[in-house]
């Protein structure tokens, strides 16, 4: 396993107070918790701060974490604890309060080191007892959304088994993502949750989605953006033009005279469902360079015929 | 949680829940609920408890709530500002995306 520098994941010295730790800790949690923070990094770094107070908030596994000492010389790949160590350390509590991504599992290092043996109270195996839900997050691509897909999910899970142990599972889920889903909506998957002791039912996996940002669309709702590129002959003399869509490529009636920055609404192009959403084309005029002299020909042309002053409305 | 639509389709998008149901999903008490009722952080239809009912955004309202509760330790008045100021927030962003300006 890998050696994790807890220390640097929160910023501080090792001979911080724990005062200084937990002030770190709370900061990094603000800053990168998933629901305040959409960025790609933002979730792993949120667990990895998580994880990191987990063993450096709590004094105990703090010392014994200290015992293991700082950061091996070869990279700290292949980290073995010292002989003894995980002998006389043994942490009964399972880690609280400083939750990751909601049941995502922490690192191998965490999980070998300050998990093993953890056993939760008032359960035995003789109890008959339901599985918990689960909750994760799922990325999708606004295809995916618009054409419905199949998607086999890994998740490394801690479960409890028969003799109320945790222990670590990689699990892989198939999942059938809906057609027209949209972002924040929950998908849930019977019975995929953590299994039931004894007997008792599983919980349910519940898969909340959210989109991938896209270079081409938006999506508000169940409506999507387009910035769609037109010729400023375009703009000007109006036409059809053809755009992409998630749903394939469309024609688009530019209307005569338009300006940048106006919205076309093509109605039910936006993401399918009952009420399907619209797809909204916003007109960004683009120029085209003079670089050959029948260009430049053209533009003294216009420059001469036209009487336009595109700075006339400019208050000073 | 109520049916899908389609009985043959196994994963689903949830529906409305009640309220018992949102108390399972956030895992969370019904007093803890009722607290996101009477600071608006979730609005849920129909008249009484028995026959509460929280579309998909009061549903995605709680579990955030739930969340930043746990994670970040913010009690309800916090937690329905955070929640309004980060809708408005994402409102301003989609806007600023509009204009070709998303950060």
């Amino acid at each position: 396993m890998d050696y994790k520098d807890y220390y640097k994941t929160l910023g501080v010295d090792r001979t911080a107070t724990q005062d200084e730790i937990k002030k770190a800790y709370r900061k990094l949690a603000r800053k990168y918790h998933p629901d305040v923070n959409s960025d790609g990094g933002a979730d792993a770094r949120f667990k990895e701060a998580g994880e990191a107070f987990a063993v450096l908030g709590d004094a105990e596994k703090r010392a014994a974490y200290d015992e293991l000492g700082a950061e091996p010389q070869r990279g700290g790949q292949g980290f073995r604890p010292p002989p003894n160590w995980e002998q006389s350390h043994q942490f009964s509590d399972p880690p609280q309060g400083a939750g990751g991504p909601d049941d995502a599992a922490f690192s191998d290092f965490f999980e070998n080191l300050f998990r093993s043996g953890s056993r939760a109270e008032g359960q035995s195996s003789r109890m008959q007892a339901a599985g918990r839900d689960q909750h994760a997050r799922v990325t999708l691509d606004i295809g995916d959304a618009f054409n419905g897909a199949s998607r086999v999910l890994t998740m490394r899970v801690p479960e409890m088994d028969d003799a109320g142990r945790l222990v670590l599972k990689d699990r892989s889920v198939s999942v059938k993502i809906p057609k027209g889903v949209r972002e924040g909506q929950h998908i849930r998957l019977k019975g995929k949750g953590s299994p039931g002791m004894g007997g008792g039912p599983a919980g349910d996996l519940f898969l909340e989605v959210a989109f991938a940002p896209h270079p081409t669309y938006r999506i508000d709702g169940r409506d999507i953006y387009v910035d769609l590129p037109v010729a400023p002959w375009e703009a000007a003399l109006g036409g059809k033009v053809v755009m992409p869509t998630p749903g394939g490529e469309v024609g688009i009636t530019i209307p005569k005279n338009a300006r940048a920055g106006q919205k076309l609404r093509l109605k039910g192009r936006g993401l399918p469902g009952k009420s399907a959403g619209d797809l909204y084309a916003v007109l960004k005029i683009v120029n085209p360079p003079a670089t050959t002299d029948a260009g430049r020909t053209l533009y003294e042309q216009m420059a001469k015929e036209m009487s336009f002053d595109p700075r006339k409305n400019m208050e000073t | 949680m109520k049916k899908a639509k389609t009985p043959t389709d196994e994963d689903h998008l949830m529906e409305e829940l009640t309220l018992h149901e949102l108390c399972r999903f956030c895992d969370a008490d019904k007093a803890w609920v009722v607290e996101l009722i009477e600071h608006g952080v979730v609005e849920p239809h129909g008249t009484g408890e028995a026959e509460y009912s929280f579309g998909q955004i009061s549903v995605l309202r709680a579990r955030k709530a739930r969340r930043l509760e746990r994670d970040l330790g913010i009690n309800m008045p916090g937690i329905a500002l955070a929640l309004d100021l980060l809708e408005e927030r994402d409102h301003l962003r989609r806007l600023l995306g509009r204009f070709g300006l998303a950060s």
